[in-house]
């Protein structure tokens, strides 16, 4: 067997390819989540409503993200959803649409979980005061649930940060792609791939750390 | 209307007319007539499943009665709609139940503290978000009910670090914070490692001498002949005998209540 010579100078002489990369790979992934938190949060309303109907369609919506894979959403969305909403879409429009419409059905069920984690003791304990249900759930419900909450949804987002990978299948320049790229012009693939695992690693260790000192002062109190 | 005798004077602050509740098949109350007068203290009795919460819990509307009515302070309440063959329905507005639930307390075997606030936030939680106090005045009040409970160096100590008759306390001053015209009490002390009934009973009894009205259920019979001026003994979802404490409790006129006082050994007068 011979022996392969590793050269990773070959390979980070393209570094501002790959800095776009993890640029672009930061910028789907911020917004996928801004968006999945709003999104997110209208599916998790829905999804607890009195209404059965609407509780219907918070759990088609959910259901459906659950049990079908999150690269058919983004080639759906790149060839299907421009001629059935006859819209014209670019890799980005497309990638953020797949990204932020999936996140927003786990984070909806983040907030879901978070919120019928609380006993029902607490909303009696509330309502016997007086509240109304908005009030009970603002003062009282959500700041409990938000504590439970941090960690699924920590693991949520850093499912969206490595899900954010299959946008290079629509020749959107994020990390993974920009990686692609720089593989076949240095062909070394091998070096490539180590270096990209390794950004991907920092960048989440770097956050799940943050995480780690955020969900820490929440539970302070 | 009601066939209660009424030897007291003055006008009833809540009554039930035939107060029903059911859920699904099972029939839990079959129509409870009520009479509760200012200053009233109504100990509550029966086995355990008799209705016994599910009657405090439909007084401020936690469960929706599905028959009869409640009347607070001569208010009926609820919008009653009489069809053609003379059948009532009657429906609720969460407002108007929002609004009897400000006037009517409810202090809860489990407390239900609210774990993220301090004692004093967990008191002052009504009169900020119900009842719209600006805070310095709601603290300042918080820390006055507190006091009145024996809890007065507290104040800023989270329900999880306190007793469980402590948090008892706290509850009740919670309820007491809000100046509610009835109290209702559903088993405050069957949570409690016995040595730390006597702490609540003793608060229980101290706003007796206040003049508060109050509803209370409870298996501590003798407590409840010291508390109440009347005793409601429920059973298969009527009130099977009713009456003074002295009455009901001494001269039980009917079987199945005599059954019950000597079943409760704890019962010595
Ligand atoms: N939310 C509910 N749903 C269904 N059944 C209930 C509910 N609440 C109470 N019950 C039933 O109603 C009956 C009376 O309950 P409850 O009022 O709690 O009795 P008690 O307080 O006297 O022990 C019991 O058989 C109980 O199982
Ligand atoms: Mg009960």
């Amino acid at each position: 067997m011979q022996q392969y010579e590793w050269d990773f100078g070959a390979v980070l002489a393209y570094w501002p390819m790959l800095l776009q990369g993890l640029w672009g790979t930061v910028a789907i992934s911020v917004l996928a989540i801004i968006l999945g938190i709003l999104g997110g949060g209208l599916v998790a309303t829905l999804r607890m409503s009195r209404h059965t109907p609407l509780r219907v369609i918070g759990t088609i919506y959910v259901e459906f993200y659950r049990n079908t894979p999150g690269i058919v959403h983004f080639f759906w969305v790149y060839y299907a959803l421009p001629v059935v909403a006859n819209v014209n879409l670019g890799p980005l429009e497309a990638a953020i649409i797949a990204l932020a419409t999936q996140s927003s059905a786990f984070y909806a069920e983040v907030l879901r979980g978070g919120i019928q984690s609380i006993g029902k003791g607490q909303w009696e304990g509330a309502t016997a005061l007086g509240m109304s249900h908005t009030e009970a759930l603002r003062r009282i419900i959500v700041p409990q649930a938000a504590r439970r909450m941090v960690a699924p949804f920590v693991e949520r987002s850093f499912e969206i940060i490595k899900t954010s990978s299959l946008a290079s299948t629509l020749a959107y320049g994020e990390l993974l792609y920009q990686g692609m790229q720089v593989a076949s012009i240095t062909y070394r693939p091998l070096e490539t791939y180590t270096l990209l695992a390794l950004i991907y690693f920092l960048l989440l260790y770097l956050l799940s750390s943050l995480a780690k000192l955020a969900e820490d002062r929440l539970q302070e109190v | 209307m009601n066939d209660t005798p009424t030897p007291d004077t003055g006008a009833p602050i809540l009554r039930s007319v035939g107060l029903r509740k059911s859920f699904g098949s099972l029939d839990v109350l079959k129509g409870i007539d009520l009479d509760v007068k200012r200053g009233d203290r109504i100990a509550i009795i029966g086995g355990s499943g008799s209705g016994k919460s599910t009657l405090l819990r439909c007084l401020n509307f936690m469960e929706r009665p599905t028959g009869g009515q409640v009347i607070l302070d001569g208010e009926r309440i609820g919008d009653a709609r009489v069809a053609k063959d003379g059948s009532e329905t009657i429906t609720y507005r969460e407002r108007d139940l929002m609004a009897v639930r400000k006037r009517v307390g409810m202090v809860f075997q489990q407390f239900n503290l609210f774990p993220h606030m301090s004692t004093v936030e967990n008191v002052m939680e009504g009169l900020v978000t119900v009842l719209r106090r600006p805070k310095a005045e709601a603290r300042e009040r918080a820390a006055q009910e507190l006091a009145r409970v024996g809890l007065g160096d507290k104040l800023d100590v989270y329900p999880g670090r306190l007793s469980g008759g402590q948090q008892q306390r706290v509850a009740i001053a919670r309820a007491l914070a809000m100046d509610p015209e009835v109290l209702l009490f559903d088993e405050p002390t069957s949570s409690l490692d016995p040595e730390l009934v006597g702490e609540v009973l003793r608060t229980i009894l101290s706003l007796a001498e206040d003049g508060r009205t109050m509803l209370l259920v409870t298996h501590e019979l003798g407590f409840a002949y010291r508390f109440a001026t009347h005793v409601i003994y429920l059973s298969d979802g009527v009130v099977h005998e009713t009456g003074t404490a002295e009455e009901v409790f001494r001269n039980p006129q009917r079987d199945k209540t005599r059954a019950f006082i000597a079943r409760s050994s704890e019962f010595s007068l």
